[in-house]
């Protein structure tokens, strides 16, 4: 591992590794939750790619703005969302972060800067920058975080966001996790040219490749190129290689994949990476052990809590659409 | 008092607003040296600067995105789509995250800002600069649609739009930019969304219309007085939420309902309209709208596909006999 970066001390590294840890324990639940019929629609499990979102949400503030998409637990999760419930809006009820009324695409944290996890692909990156001009306009020196696919850099939105967040030198870092798949298209076969950070490039908009499942790479990355914008510098981008170790969502058995990739993928995966980096420094495993138990445990009574939860009363369906003009509410609702 | 058009109420409203609040501020293309497509941004950004009336590229998504992005953020932006037609390359921007980002995430977020977007014929524009879409955006939970007629009321409602936490759809007639009515420069208040106003009153039948086509219809209503007609009508001004009592009650009193709109009558929203009041109230309701086709260019064309005001006067004729 590279951590010539990194102001790697061990309780740093610690505290990140846990909060990797609480991102997979909450992404094994959401599955199971969702072949035990607790959770519905679509779950993207973050799972082998969770040193980004760690790496990236360590170096921000809380008050610093993230914008997320569909596969947005682990971003949540680390820019500071609280798991809790977030699982309780997973499993649709009241106490979850929008009461049920959103789900798992739709997870958000305003009080944490997290703007939102969103279903339509690309469309947060045309959002980050219009935040990022309000941070502007408002004379703040936050920054917004805009994580995109690699599939999503194919659509219009990214490439109009990019030359945008340039033209207007907006604080905005664009992460483009490369898991080098989209659903169930390999990004390369559709992608002409060399790909995103060539892309970035072509708007003058910095660029970095890094391999995104080495946690201290993506740190040391993210301190410095965060302070870079938050001084000054304009748009970057960060792209981060990884592979996502499951399928596209939770009932995707990923069947077109060549066999074995995902079982070699597995030596790669950041977790078991970080994991052997603490070995190599002193940690014990049973500190380990003790750790991932009491993380699972969390997690294990978050599902709990999910499960006991009230269901958001059908009357909540019909509140927060509009003050103008707002719905009634009908009478079976009531 | 003063005389002013259309187009220059709309600037004066927002530049009042502009003055008012800081977190105010306009995106889009052209808005700076050419001051907007009828002047209704003529010289604010001299005033206001290039971080508050933003001269854009040619990204129209990004122009809507932004826009709802810089509401979640704290200020209060207007996305200036210049053409009811550009604004289709935004409709995702506007349907998916800007009208629905406060209902998913339970209420932790609005999105003040107004999507500015002309509708409607100007004169020998066509079917890409011409069209009167204002009906798809009623259909759409969370948004609110304006169509202003009259100078005093662009300004009013462009005030109201402002001031509105949730999105609102503000849609000009560009056929009205030139038109002159007066405006009580000092008084600041908003003209309240989805309140109609009465155009002129009446006993034998109600029209409902807005936008532009109001003044045909008062047209009409005027020549039928002539022959002891008397006809009610009302401009809704706003669509979502349209004044439903000041329509019931017209109705009410008159006994008839002929909604007229430029849009296209297949799917405009005068159906939801003359449904409603037919639910309601049982009485003989029809409507007048375009044919289904696109905005023709030559001028006979494009007469061809107007509601004149002697087939209003003709079809409330009809329905009265
Ligand atoms: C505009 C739009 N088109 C298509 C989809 C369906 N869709 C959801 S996720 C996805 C693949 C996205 O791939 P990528 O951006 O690489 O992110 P990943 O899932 O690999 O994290 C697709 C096609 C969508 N949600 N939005």
């Amino acid at each position: 591992m590279n951590n010539e970066t990194l102001v790697n001390e061990p309780a740093r590294v610690i505290a990140m590794y846990r909060k990797m840890l609480v991102i997979r324990a909450f992404e094994e639940a959401a599955g199971e939750n969702f072949f035990a019929g607790n959770v519905r629609g679509s779950v993207h499990q973050y799972i082998g790619e969770e040193s980004i979102a760690v790496g990236i949400c360590e170096n921000l503030r809380d008050d610093d703005y993230l914008m997320s998409n569909h596969r947005g637990h682990g971003h949540s999760i680390a820019k500071g969302a609280h798991p809790r419930a977030m699982m309780l809006e997973l499993f649709g009820k009241e106490g979850g972060t929008s009461n049920g009324k959103g789900g798992s695409m739709h997870i958000a944290d305003f009080s944490v800067g997290m703007l939102g996890a969103n279903g339509v692909i690309a469309d947060g990156c045309t959002m980050s920058v219009g935040a990022a001009q309000a941070i502007k306009l408002l004379k703040q020196d936050r920054i917004i975080v805009n994580f995109i696919g690699d599939g999503g850099i194919n659509r219009g939105p990214f490439m109009e966001a990019l030359n945008w967040a340039k033209v207007y030198e907006l604080p905005v870092l664009f992460v483009c996790e490369n898991n080098q798949i989209a659903a169930t298209t390999t990004t390369r076969l559709v992608t002409a040219g060399e790909g995103i950070a060539k892309r970035a490039e072509s708007f003058d908009v910095p660029a970095v490749t890094i391999d995104g499942n080495d946690l201290f790479e993506v740190d040391g990355t993210a301190a410095r190129i965060i302070s870079e914008i938050r001084n000054g510098s304009g748009p970057q981008l960060i792209q981060a290689m990884t592979y996502r170790l499951r399928g596209h969502f939770a009932h995707d058995d990923a069947g077109y994949r060549p066999a074995g990739e995902a079982e070699a993928a597995l030596k790669n995966e950041p977790v078991a990476r970080t994991e052997t980096w603490l070995l190599e420094n002193g940690l014990k495993q049973d500190e380990l052990d003790r750790m991932r138990a009491e993380v699972d445990a969390e997690i294990a009574g978050y599902v709990e809590d999910a499960k006991q939860a009230p269901w958001p009363h059908p009357s909540l369906a019909f509140t927060d659409v509009q003050d103008v003009g707002a719905p009634n509410v009908p009478e079976a609702a009531r | 008092m003063s005389e002013m058009t259309y187009a220059q109420a709309a600037r004066l409203g927002l530049q009042e607003e502009m003055r008012r609040d800081p977190t105010v501020w306009a995106l889009g293309e052209d808005l700076g040296y050419e001051g907007g497509m009828a002047g209704q941004y003529s010289d604010l950004q001299a005033e206001f600067g290039e971080d508050r009336i933003v001269d854009t590229p040619i990204s129209e998504s990004t122009i809507m995105g932004a826009a709802v992005g810089a509401a979640l953020a704290g200020t209060r932006p207007i996305a200036e789509l210049r053409f009811s037609d550009f604004a289709m390359c935004a409709v995702d921007e506007l349907v998916n995250q800007a009208a629905k980002a406060r209902y998913m995430f339970g209420g932790q977020a609005r999105v003040p800002m107004v999507a500015r977007m002309p509708i409607g014929i100007r004169g020998g524009i066509a079917a890409q600069h011409s069209q009167s879409p204002e009906a798809w955006y009623t259909h759409v939970p969370g948004l609110v649609v304006v169509t202003p007629g009259t100078p005093a009321e662009n300004r009013g409602l462009l005030k109201a739009a402002i001031r509105c936490d949730d999105p609102v759809v503000y849609m000009e007639h560009k056929g009205l930019w030139g038109a002159v009515g007066e405006v009580d420069e000092d008084d600041q208040s908003e003209t309240p969304l989805g309140v109609a106003r009465i155009v002129r009153e009446g006993s034998d039948l109600t029209i409902v219309s807005w936008a532009a086509q109001v003044g045909v219809a008062a047209e009409a209503a005027e020549s039928l007085a002539g022959e002891g007609v008397s006809v009610e009508v009302i401009d809704l001004r706003t669509l979502w939420p349209w004044d439903r009592d000041a329509v019931m009650n017209s109705v009410g009193k008159t006994g008839r309902l002929l909604v007229v709109h430029e849009a296209v009558r297949v799917g405009g929203f005068g159906g939801e309209i003359a449904a409603e009041v037919a639910e309601e109230l049982g009485v003989p309701v029809a409507r007048l709208g375009g044919e289904r086709i696109p905005i023709p260019f030559s001028i006979p064309l494009e007469e061809a596909y107007k509601i004149k005001a002697d087939r209003i006067a003709a079809r409330v004729k009809a329905m009265l006999a």
